[in-house]
């Protein structure tokens, strides 16, 4: 951000605030570009990735395998007709999507693309994250409400419960990267992952192989993240063989397509986190490696990670609403604490 | 928080809803995500079979019959044309038989697939409804290749079938079952043992021997309780006496007896049996035959009144005609095993919550054709 602002006051604008402006300005542009151009990306993965599983070959017709299909169906959702329900809370309504949206966006600006690519390098950056992701649950809530269905109203009080539920066994195991690390600053959480094990570089320095408790707090929040992202088979809030489409129900055309793009959008983002904490963020897993750039590594690792969501979300029932609490509850968030403990110890004797 | 008032909520699942199996509708009575009552309404696809049946000649009652379980057409006709034919007291050639049979299996194995596909889409799982429609499409390519219809064949008549089978078709029925046996091992290992699957299902809406009996449950649904009764064996009509088959009860390998997930079982299981009887009826096929030997020109069934049940795959399927000595039944009563299995969902599932009320009605295996009929 810092040499955008510079840039800009390079090739003459003057005023530090106006091109302070702009920077930001044309920085949300790329990051909106970028969801948008991921969204297509990933829904299109998502229709082969699903289509090959299930023995299908997913779209073929709209251009070369199907690879113009989501834009046939973004064209098709921006013809749709914007229907607001006649006894809807009006107001709230038009509001849900874009605060869902917006949470998602936030937590763009401390979210890396690459060495040195990320728009604000706060110190406190991870914490920034999970704090603004807990945001998507006002979003949800007020789709639910605001839609005045009862079926909407479930989707909302089930995503209040997970989300709040879930955000805790996540910021534990984040903090395990951080004990590591000993920052809360992304770029310094990556760099600190240059070198591990044997003092190796490469694949042994990514945290979640440097001891067993990593290594489980990586699959935590590969479970936990998935839920937080009301992916299947934690997609209770909007489950559709129960609640029809849950908090979504009323929404029709890019009002919808908001909640839909926020959804790809967070599965990208805990793709992201969980490469940064756990995988080394962008750090080539061959020692010494400069061929291939450091962003290109991270969006392999993410897209990864993305893979793996999907994969889940055609293999699995979905859980029922008590069980995705004890999973929660009792499983996932004990085993953090766990983790916590035993990082803790193994720092203090081995690190 | 004594002051706090809380109420029930009353919310209306269907008609229009992804999990009620067509248009049925549910008033349930909900206190948060727990469900106190359900109150099924029916009525929404009454299409007044019984009535439609008092005016039109037998053979032409056939086409509405197989319209009420259009997921098992071959099984309704093959009842309905049973029960005249024994109302006429006629002879069937063998290969006719035979080739009824070997349908009304085929068709059993179809409904247990679409059973087995949606169950995992109530559930939240995807991918083995298409696996499941995959192996259907062969069933009804077969269906398609011998009388041109892939949902309502209008195949089997009274005395006989429509068409004999073509060319081939065996060879092709060989085929299908040496793809479809080993592709239950792949159900079992996707759906059947997967964790949460059986954290869904197992122990959920379980139905003691005692309330199925007297819910008058039938079929599949009656077998997962644990109660070892199958028309096909204890009231063996056509030929099936002659095969070598099992019947298949539930068990309590998952979860308690005659919980959700046996249910569920016992239909993967029957369609393993009944691969075994189209097997071992293709093997028996006799060559020489013609299908519509015995079918009679003129159909005037004495006076008199007959009640014939067989085994449909929700159940049994029983048909109460009265005939006055004329082409058209006075009276034709279908009792259709969907609307009897339904009934038992309140009894079932008070106390449980909306997912589960999804999971056992999906067990339940209901046709909304059938039951408003």
């Amino acid at each position: 951000m810092q040499q955008l602002i510079q840039f800009l006051q390079g090739i003459g604008i003057g005023n530090q605030v106006l091109a302070a402006g702009l920077a930001i300005l044309s920085y949300s542009l790329m990051v909106f570009t970028f969801i948008a151009v991921f969204a297509l990306i990933a829904i299109y993965l998502e229709r082969k990735v699903s289509g090959h599983i299930q023995d299908r070959l997913g779209p073929m017709r709209h251009g070369w395998h199907g690879l113009l299909q989501t834009v046939a169906d973004t064209i098709k959702l921006l013809g749709k007709e914007d229907i607001i329900p006649a006894n809807a809370d009006r107001r709230l309504f038009i509001m849900a999507p874009v605060i869902l949206f917006a949470a998602t966006f936030l937590v763009f600006v401390a979210l890396p693309f690459g060495p040195g690519a990320i728009a604000a390098d706060l110190n406190i950056g991870l914490f920034f994250i999970i704090a603004v992701t807990s945001l998507v649950v006002v979003g949800i809530i007020m789709a639910g409400y605001a839609s005045n269905n009862k079926w909407s109203l479930y989707g909302g009080m089930r995503s209040a419960a997970q989300i709040v539920s879930y955000e805790i066994p996540v910021g534990l195991s984040l903090l395990i990267g951080v004990m590591m690390a000993g920052t809360l600053n992304i770029s310094s959480l990556v760099n600190a992952q240059s070198t591990g094990l044997f003092g190796q570089g490469g694949i042994l320095g990514w945290n979640f192989i440097q001891n067993p408790f990593a290594f489980i707090a990586f699959f935590v929040y590969l479970v936990a993240g998935t839920a937080e992202a009301n992916r299947t088979p934690f997609d209770l809030p909007e489950s559709e063989s129960e609640l029809v489409a849950g908090a979504f129900t009323e929404y029709s055309g890019m009002r919808w397509a908001f909640f839909f793009l926020a959804e790809y959008a967070n599965m990208w983002i805990v793709g992201v986190l969980a490469s940064v904490v756990f995988l080394g963020g962008w750090h080539s897993p061959i020692p010494g490696d400069t061929l291939i750039p450091g962003s290109l590594w991270l969006a392999l690792k993410a897209l990864a990670i993305v893979f793996v969501q999907m994969w889940a979300r055609w293999t699995f029932p979905r859980l029922r609403v008590d069980q995705l609490m004890v999973t929660s509850w009792k499983y996932l968030t004990p085993i953090a604490f766990v983790n916590i403990f035993g990082v803790g110890l193994w720092l203090v004797l081995f690190g | 928080m004594p002051d706090l008032r809380t109420e029930e909520m009353t919310i209306n699942m269907g008609p229009q809803h992804p999990s009620t199996h067509g248009v049925l509708r549910m008033k349930l009575r909900t206190d948060g995500e727990v469900v106190n009552s359900i109150e099924p309404v029916l009525g929404y696809l009454h299409r007044c079979f019984e009535k439609h049946a008092e005016n039109l000649e037998y053979p032409q009652i056939i086409p509405y019959v197989e319209r009420c379980d259009y997921l098992a057409s071959m099984n309704d006709d093959l009842g309905y044309a049973l029960a005249v034919e024994k109302l006429l007291g006629i002879e069937i050639p063998e290969r006719v038989e035979y080739l009824r049979v070997i349908f009304a299996e085929l068709n059993r194995i179809a409904s247990h697939l679409v059973a087995f596909g949606t169950f995992g889409l109530d559930v939240g799982v995807q991918t083995p409804f298409i696996y499941a429609f995959r192996e259907r499409e062969m069933i009804l390519d077969l269906f398609e290749m011998t009388c041109g219809a892939r949902l309502l064949y209008n195949y089997i008549w009274i005395g006989g079938l429509s068409h004999d089978i073509p060319e081939g078709f065996v060879e092709k029925c060989y085929d299908f079952l040496d793809y479809f046996e080993p592709r239950i091992k792949e159900y079992n290992d996707l759906l059947t043992t997967n964790k949460i699957f059986v954290e869904r299902t197992a122990d959920v809406g379980v139905i003691p021997q005692d309330v199925a009996i007297s819910y008058g449950l039938t079929g599949p649904q009656l077998r997962a309780s644990g109660v070892d009764w199958d028309l096909r064996r204890d009231e063996p009509y056509s030929i099936y006496d002659r095969f070598d088959w099992k019947v298949i009860t539930g068990t309590d390998s998952f979860g308690s007896l005659g919980d959700t997930w046996d249910r569920y079982y016992v239909k993967i299981l029957e369609m393993e049996e009944s691969a075994k009887i189209v097997r071992q009826a293709l093997d028996q096929l006799p060559v020489e035959g013609d299908v519509q030997e015995a079918v009679p020109r003129k159909i005037r069934p004495p006076e008199g009144a007959l009640y014939f049940r067989s085994e449909n795959p929700r159940g049994e399927l029983g048909f109460y005609i009265v005939s006055e000595g004329h082409p058209k039944p006075m009276r034709v009563k279908m009792r259709s095993p969907a609307l009897c299995n339904l009934s038992v969902i309140d009894e079932i599932t008070s106390g449980w919550m909306i997912a589960d009320v999804v999971a056992v009605l999906g067990s339940l295996d209901i046709v909304l054709g059938e039951i408003d009929r």
